[in-house]
């Protein structure tokens, strides 16, 4: 078993490292998906006993919306609003995937010295939910578009899914269902938010934000 | 009495340059062409080897050194590397850095040759050549430290014994992530396709062909011969990793590391027929995935 969640585990680090060294906003949409429905694996894996119906159901949503629902909200933002296909990095892909591989060795760091409760299974899981979160944040102030803002705020809400599986025995299903709830509506209301975006300045550069005068 | 472990340097002396003869079969048969005899790299050493050389004018001993260099430090490297679970023939703590330490001064001697000839064209496959080493050389090196802190060995010879099916089961993401790593390094050092294409002889995005093209006869086929047995070399550090059965007989577990190391030659054949060569600017980005898997495989073994 052990063995398992340590290749989720390892899957979900190589997917973000995977954004960080990817130059096409298609790739990193699809690599955020398959990391959602890896990361839906986790509480399974991690939690006692046998799954639960309920559990069982939670996690078809989860892997049902990250996998399946947000990429489609995505890449149909990218194809109406026509935006062009590069990321557009301020810093470039392999210095990403170093300050990425930095940022793992400081949440491994960060994570031995947190005091962690009993019933994580692998010491792992905390390191690699911070790195998530570091990842989301680095990819957000990193990169130029405004599409790649939201895949660092999925990025980091799948971190923070993480953090939730070490810390919590079993997540209350209304909890869960709201945090899934937020992060749709948050994902929909960006989509809409870049087209607009797109249309009013021919562009979905944030970099140019702080030209805006009110 | 001979033990598998006399016998695996020699074996590989006679053996290393079958690979090349197994990847272009396996090349050919991907084409629908019947290709070259298997031993066709054997046929070519011993045409070069009946030849006279010629060296220019502009040249120095350096030019002349490259070669036998590479020849030399290869066949040093096989004393060091073990086949089949084994102690190879030299083994001592440390030895894991002399590798790194033969195979960089093999590439410091066949770089230094081809700049001595004062040719533009070669200089240029020099400075490529000196460019990815520098990034395959710190995954070489992460990805044998992630091996060493696995096993707690610091010899090749303690490291590969220790590397197990036990140990698979316990580690196997870090030992798949460091195995990919040094596949990688593998097709990297050797020229071959993500990296560089051994076809194509007058590109200019060549990098290991070009630097030898002023080399002839005995010198050349020195040169082949050596890459022939860097290629082995390499391989078996991969086969070691990915290979880790042992059985009680060690005559068997040396003819598995063998076959492994053919299976390994068609396997990169494959990827030669299936692979476009990666642009030159993308094989900076692939030697860097090659140290970070390496580095990863690190910081899973730390906790």
């Amino acid at each position: 078993m052990s063995a398992w969640i340590d290749g989720v585990l390892v899957t979900l680090i190589l997917t973000n490292l995977a954004v960080l060294g990817s130059s096409r906003l298609n790739a990193c949409i699809r690599i955020i998906a398959l990391q959602g429905v890896v990361l839906g694996l986790l509480p399974i894996l991690v939690g006692e006993g046998a799954p639960t119906i309920r559990m069982t159901l939670l996690t078809a949503a989860t892997m049902g919306l990250k996998g399946a629902v947000f990429p489609w909200l995505l890449l149909r933002a990218l194809r109406v609003a026509g935006i062009r296909r590069e990321v557009e990095p301020f810093i470039g892909y392999n210095w990403s995937v170093l300050a990425g591989l930095l940022s793992l060795a400081a949440s491994v760091w960060l994570g031995g010295r947190l005091p962690m409760p009993e019933t994580a299974r692998s010491s792992l899981v905390g390191p690699v939910a911070l790195f998530m979160i570091f990842c989301g944040l680095f990819v957000i102030v990193s990169r130029r578009k405004a599409i790649t803002q939201i895949l660092g705020y999925i990025i980091m809400e799948n971190g923070a899914y993480a953090f939730g599986v070490v810390l919590l025995e079993e997540i209350p299903v209304l909890v869960e269902l709201g945090i899934l709830m937020d992060a749709f509506v948050a994902v929909f209301v960006m989509g809409v938010a870049i087209y607009h975006i797109q249309r009013e300045f021919d562009h979905v550069d944030v970099d140019q934000l702080d030209t805006l005068k009110g | 009495m001979i033990e598998p472990r006399h016998a695996a340097p020699l074996l590989a002396l006679a053996l290393a340059p079958l690979m090349t003869g197994i990847i272009n079969r396996t090349k050919a048969f991907f084409a629908g062409r019947q290709g070259p005899p298997l031993l066709q790299a054997y046929f070519d050493l011993w045409k070069l080897l009946r030849k006279g050389a010629v060296y220019s004018r502009a040249t120095t001993w350096v030019f002349r050194a490259g070669p036998m260099v590479g020849v030399a430090t290869g066949a040093a490297a096989l004393l060091i590397v073990p086949l089949g679970g084994e102690p190879a023939l030299l083994a001592f703590p440390g030895d894991i850095l002399l590798l790194a330490g033969l195979l960089a001064l093999a590439r410091f001697f066949i770089i230094a040759a081809a700049l001595d000839t004062g040719s533009a064209f070669e200089g240029m496959g020099a400075s490529r050549e000196a460019q990815f080493s520098a990034l395959a050389e710190p995954a070489l090196l992460l990805s044998l430290a992630a091996l060493a802190r696995l096993t707690g060995g610091l010899s090749l010879s303690d490291l590969f014994r220790d590397i197990t099916p036990a140990a698979w089961v316990e580690n196997g993401p870090a030992l798949a992530l460091a195995a990919a790593a040094l596949v990688i390094v593998f097709l990297a050092e050797n020229a071959r396709i993500p990296v560089d294409d051994p076809n194509t002889h007058l590109e200019l995005t060549m990098i290991h062909e070009v630097m030898v093209l002023d080399h002839g006869g005995p010198d050349f086929a020195y040169v082949l011969y050596g890459a022939a047995l860097k290629l082995w070399v390499l391989g078996a550090l991969v086969i070691g990793v990915l290979v880790p059965w042992r059985g009680p007989n060690p005559w068997a577990n040396l003819a598995a590391v063998v076959a492994g190391l053919f299976v390994l030659s068609v396997a990169v054949g494959v990827v030669e027929s299936c692979m476009a060569r990666l642009r030159l600017l993308r094989v900076p980005q692939l030697l860097t995935v090659a140290g970070v898997f390496a580095a990863l495989a690190i910081i899973l073994l730390r906790r």
